[in-house]
């Protein structure tokens, strides 16, 4: 397939690519992995005159930890994460995710950000950052913003990214002592759309629940922040009655529909028994850390 | 617009539109025809090449994207007559019937065993999941592999 044709500029700096984002607006792309928007050109769902490039950007491919945050630059790529020693000892729910998105070839290209900006309602890094609660940093020729995972994704394929707007930060908060989580997906085949996803993150103190993060990928038009299982948790002692009765909520916040991969009643059950497990998963990691 | 890309080691310029995908670059301007176009969609890893040494699917990267880069193509993986010690693996075990995701398979597995010189059967077939065999001859390929790392362990220890 030859995609159409658009106008390509390799960015030097941040600021020629917020100069040429406030020109062009919505007529222009970022490419950053390309993993997605490269097959969206070419099988003509997306048709932008100006891809801006932004892999030759200075300092965007970080993952860092400051005072309070775990900062992933807009070009860290999935690679990046499972290579992370960090992460792995730290953030288990990303650690999970990291090796299971697409295949090891895309997940030498793709990064973070994108993905997030892509917002498939399939992807999976979406649901691991409702779980941990992260927020886009995002800038434009006028200024700079926070926006909050949950307020950022607004349906398949749609963020409130403005046009003129470039995430340069994946934000996710530190984590603390006594945390864990996990990330549970189903799919037919590497590589294949998920099928059910569950991202699970539980921050324990005093013998009972602080945080709990509970979010699902591919059983509605965007990711779910399970927020109504996530009260059920929070303040409590997590007992295995407390932990089937989460379970039970989060099937119930999934919006799943019947498709080639399964029945909407199958997948709620998936949902059910993926937060279960995840949670006994996260609760033991967190007691460990 | 003008790009210049190392091939194999060999630096070239290329005049290409911004839309040319890196593997019709290599095919149609280069002549390199060893990277094929399979599936076209980012899935089956039969254009896959080394950018920089890293495998990816080169029919989901533009040419411009390789402006300043280097690349290997299956056409690189010997060194003058000898074979790279993963294309004589594939001889040695049989490791294609059609053919036809061999190349993409030789380097991906070349970039796993730079980074992993003693890969275990799941570390290969893991590294090899973006790559798919329609003749369904996996167990060869993973044989395969394991032979190259064989062999090229035995070379190092022969060097030293």
């Amino acid at each position: 397939m030859y995609p159409p044709s658009f106008d390509y500029r390799a960015a030097r700096s941040l600021e020629e690519v917020l100069e040429l984002l406030a020109e062009r607006g919505d007529e222009a792309k970022i490419l950053a992995g390309g993993q997605s928007l490269i097959p969206l050109i070419k099988l003509r769902f997306a048709a932008p005159t100006l891809l801006v490039d932004i892999n030759g950007v200075d300092g965007l491919g970080e993952i860092r930890e400051d005072d309070d945050s775990l900062r992933i630059g807009a070009l860290v790529r999935h690679r990046d994460v499972v290579d992370s020693e960090m992460i792995s000892s730290r953030y288990p729910a990303m650690a999970a995710a990291a090796p299971l998105i697409a295949d090891p070839l895309i997940r030498n290209r793709g990064t973070l950000a994108g993905s997030l900006a892509h917002a498939d309602p399939a992807a999976d890094w979406a649901s691991v950052m409702l779980a941990l609660g992260a927020h886009v940093h995002v800038r434009s020729s006028s200024g700079e913003r926070d926006i909050s995972i949950d307020d950022f994704l607004q349906g398949p394929f749609t963020t409130s990214l403005d046009p003129t707007e470039v995430i340069t930060e994946v934000v996710v908060p530190r984590a603390p002592a006594r945390s864990g989580g996990t990330y549970l997906k189903l799919e037919r085949r590497v590589g294949d759309f998920a099928t059910v996803v569950a991202a699970l993150h539980l921050v324990l103190s005093n013998g009972t629940v602080g945080t709990a993060g509970i979010a699902l990928t591919a059983v509605g038009p965007r990711s779910i922040k399970a927020a109504d299982a996530e009260a059920v948790l929070s303040g409590s002692e997590p007992t295995p009655e407390l932990l089937d009765q989460a379970a039970d909520v989060a099937s119930r916040a999934a919006q799943p529909s019947d498709d080639v991969r399964g029945t909407a009643e199958y997948k709620r059950n998936v949902v059910r028994v993926f937060v279960r497990r995840g949670l006994d998963r996260a609760l033991e990691l967190a007691r460990a850390s | 617009m003008e790009i210049t890309l190392t091939v194999n080691g060999n630096r070239q310029t290329v005049d290409v539109e911004p839309r040319m995908l890196l593997v019709h670059c290599l095919r149609d301007r280069l002549r390199l025809t060893g990277t094929h176009v399979g599936c076209d969609t980012s899935n089956c890893g039969a254009c896959t090449v080394l950018y920089d040494g890293v495998p990816i699917k080169s029919c989901t990267m533009l040419a411009v994207q390789a402006d300043g880069h280097e690349l290997t193509t299956v056409e690189g993986l010997a060194d003058g007559g000898q074979l790279h010690p993963i294309q004589a693996g594939f001889k040695q075990e049989h490791g294609l019937q059609c053919g036809f995701c061999t190349s993409g398979m030789m380097l991906a597995s070349a970039a796993l065993l730079e980074r992993n010189p003693d890969p275990s059967e799941d570390d290969i077939r893991w590294a090899l999941s973006g790559n798919i065999c329609r003749c369904t001859g996996y167990v060869n390929i993973v044989k395969a592999v394991r032979w190259a790392a064989n062999e090229r362990r035995s070379e190092k220890v022969g060097q030293s």
